[in-house]
């Protein structure tokens, strides 16, 4: 089943010079083993392609049922240095959301995820 | 018996945050402490160009119209003020807060923290070994010396729990942690030492929730925004802390927004880097540990967080002028909205070319298409209603960026049909101060605390 990730979580992102980081929240605690499985380090790396100079770090927060990214080298030199619309990363968030993922039914079932 | 508890208002969260949001916090409901942030990474730098216009500016002058609608909380009521407000000048802040009390007839128990600005030392600190490299590029500040604006060491709680100690009313710092801010007043009020590094931990995760005003408290929340109760009404966020560490996070009742598990979590990660080591001059917070629980209506409360021993280091704000800018918009209308945006673009490229202008770089987005999120976004749908042209340059040299700016209005004219939008006039040019971060040994930064009254 295709599941939308905006469906399962929130996010909010900000900046540190040039990094953007991500933050991605499960919105229920028994989602998070299914978006922590699926949103790899790789995955967020093709996710972005094209977007980002620099590479990706992935750390897992799952006291807060969330995973946090850092994407390097994401907002055109960063801080007062960029041209970006986006300088601050701020809806880097939503960017990251908009990934869809390929859930097996059966499990999709069993977690009441909703269906794209 | 009730358990102790001491309640720290977040009122302020940069520099140009809402104006009525201080005054609100003391009105609204009973509070111990108000929290003023104004400071992020580029606003020393700012301050700094005011101070070298006028030695007595330097400081974040919202600041002042905060205290003249909180003095009477302060004052009668013994609210006490913590703020970042001095910038690259805390006693004129402070002098310029005297005299607005001295207008109104009261009087005031300053603590002054000074003691973070290294500009005036920076030539003996690199000639002493300390290269204040970049913390991302590694390159030695020397590099970019001749033209540093600020360089300011980010400092710890120590000298505002001193200024509490020694009867302050109202602390103002230059560059404190924002953290720093939240943690100190209740560290203070507890009596935590300086090894006691679960609880610090605590007191910097209440910081960092608070520190961004609204933005625990339903503001910019993602999870559920269409049902956020009344943000015409936001309630600023408000730290019960209590003596073990753990915390509630609230608000005033009666005032809009929601303060729950999910809207403090997307604070919670906001601008988190390595969740494991969040590392401030007096402990390194592990968010990892860091437990939320609903405890009813609008309060949630945060326990569990453990911290270990700082580094010597503190990390240094350095702003350096780093040439100019300046973004020129346009928009385009149905038909073909977005082709015509596109062939703007390339005339004003090839006329750019043509003049012999070449930036460090040009920034071409589609606003409406893809400006934000990308490729990620997709294929504009072909009758789009109307898409803003963004053209974006930057240079060391002024005048290109001037000459730029001069060919945007000729394509309303000359360019693709079905143009507007270009009320605004000529694109300002902008000189652009960037921000340098370094490290710097503990030991070569010492803070001092001055009581005025």
């Amino acid at each position: 089943m295709r599941v939308r990730l905006l469906d399962i979580a929130h996010a909010r992102s900000g900046d540190k010079g040039d990094t953007a980081n991500v933050g991605v929240i499960a919105n229920k605690p028994e989602w998070y083993p299914l978006i922590s499985r699926e949103l790899t380090q790789q995955r967020v790396v093709k996710h972005f392609a094209g977007m980002l100079t620099g590479g990706v770090d992935r750390f897992e927060v799952p006291n807060l049922y969330a995973l946090n990214f850092l994407l390097h080298g994401a907002l055109g030199g960063g801080g007062t240095l960029s041209l970006k619309t986006d300088a601050q990363g701020k809806v880097y968030s939503t960017a990251m959301l908009r990934m869809v993922l390929d859930v097996p039914d059966d499990e999709a079932r069993a977690l009441g995820l909703p269906a794209a | 018996m009730t358990e102790r508890v001491v309640r720290v208002a977040g009122g302020q969260g940069f520099w140009g945050d809402s104006l009525d949001a201080p005054r609100q916090q003391v009105e609204n409901g009973p509070i111990d402490y108000l929290m003023l942030d104004y400071l992020a990474e580029v606003t020393m730098s700012i301050l700094q160009k005011q101070k070298e216009r006028d030695p007595a500016m330097g400081y974040a002058r919202d600041f002042i119209g905060a205290m003249d609608s909180v003095l009477d909380a302060v004052t009668e009521r013994g609210v006490r003020v913590v703020a970042n407000a001095g910038g690259v000048n805390p006693p004129a802040c402070a002098t310029a807060v005297q005299a607005v009390a001295r207008k109104r007839g009261k009087s005031l128990r300053i603590g002054v923290v000074t003691g973070d600005d290294l500009l005036p030392r920076l030539d003996d600190l690199i000639a002493k070994g300390h290269s204040l490299a970049h913390m991302e590029t590694g390159e030695p500040l020397q590099t970019v010396r001749d033209r540093v604006l600020s360089a300011n060491a980010y400092i710890g709680s120590e000298p505002i729990v001193e200024a509490l100690t020694r009867g302050a009313q109202v602390v103002i710092t230059g560059r404190s942690t924002d953290t720093a801010l939240t943690m100190a007043p209740i560290r203070f009020e507890y009596g935590w030492s300086a090894t006691d590094y679960d609880r610090l931990a605590a007191g910097i995760v209440a910081g960092h929730i608070i520190e961004c005003g609204a933005q625990c408290s339903g503001g910019n929340c993602l999870y559920d925004w269409r049902n956020i109760p009344d943000l015409a009404n936001v309630g600023y966020p408000i730290a019960d802390a209590y003596a073990d560490g753990s915390f509630v996070i609230t608000k005033h009742p009666g005032t809009g927004g929601r303060v729950s598990v999910a809207t403090v979590s997307e604070q919670l990660v906001y601008e988190m880097g390595d969740p494991h080591a969040y590392i401030t001059p007096d402990v390194i917070a592990d968010f990892t540990t860091i437990h939320l629980e609903d405890a009813g209506p609008d309060r949630v409360r945060v326990y569990g967080i453990k911290g270990s021993a700082p580094t010597d280091k503190l990390k240094v704000s350095i702003a350096y002028r780093a040439g100019f800018k300046a973004v020129g918009t346009l928009v385009y209308s149905w038909p073909e909205a977005l082709d015509k945006a596109r062939a703007a673009d390339g005339i004003l490229r090839e006329r750019l070319e043509r003049l012999g202008l070449h930036f460090d770089e040009i920034v071409t987005e589609y606003v409406g298409v893809s400006a934000t999120h990308g490729a990620l976004a997709g294929e504009a749908p072909p009758d789009i209603p109307e898409v803003q042209l963004r053209v974006g340059v930057r240079s060391d040299d002024r005048a290109m960026v001037e000459r730029f700016t001069r060919e945007i209005a000729p394509l309303v004219l000359n360019g693709p049909p079905s143009v507007t939008g270009f009320a605004g006039g000529r694109p300002k040019v902008e000189e652009i101060v960037a921000y340098w971060p370094a490290l710097v040994d503990k030991s070569v930064v010492q803070t001092t605390v001055e009581m005025v009254s």
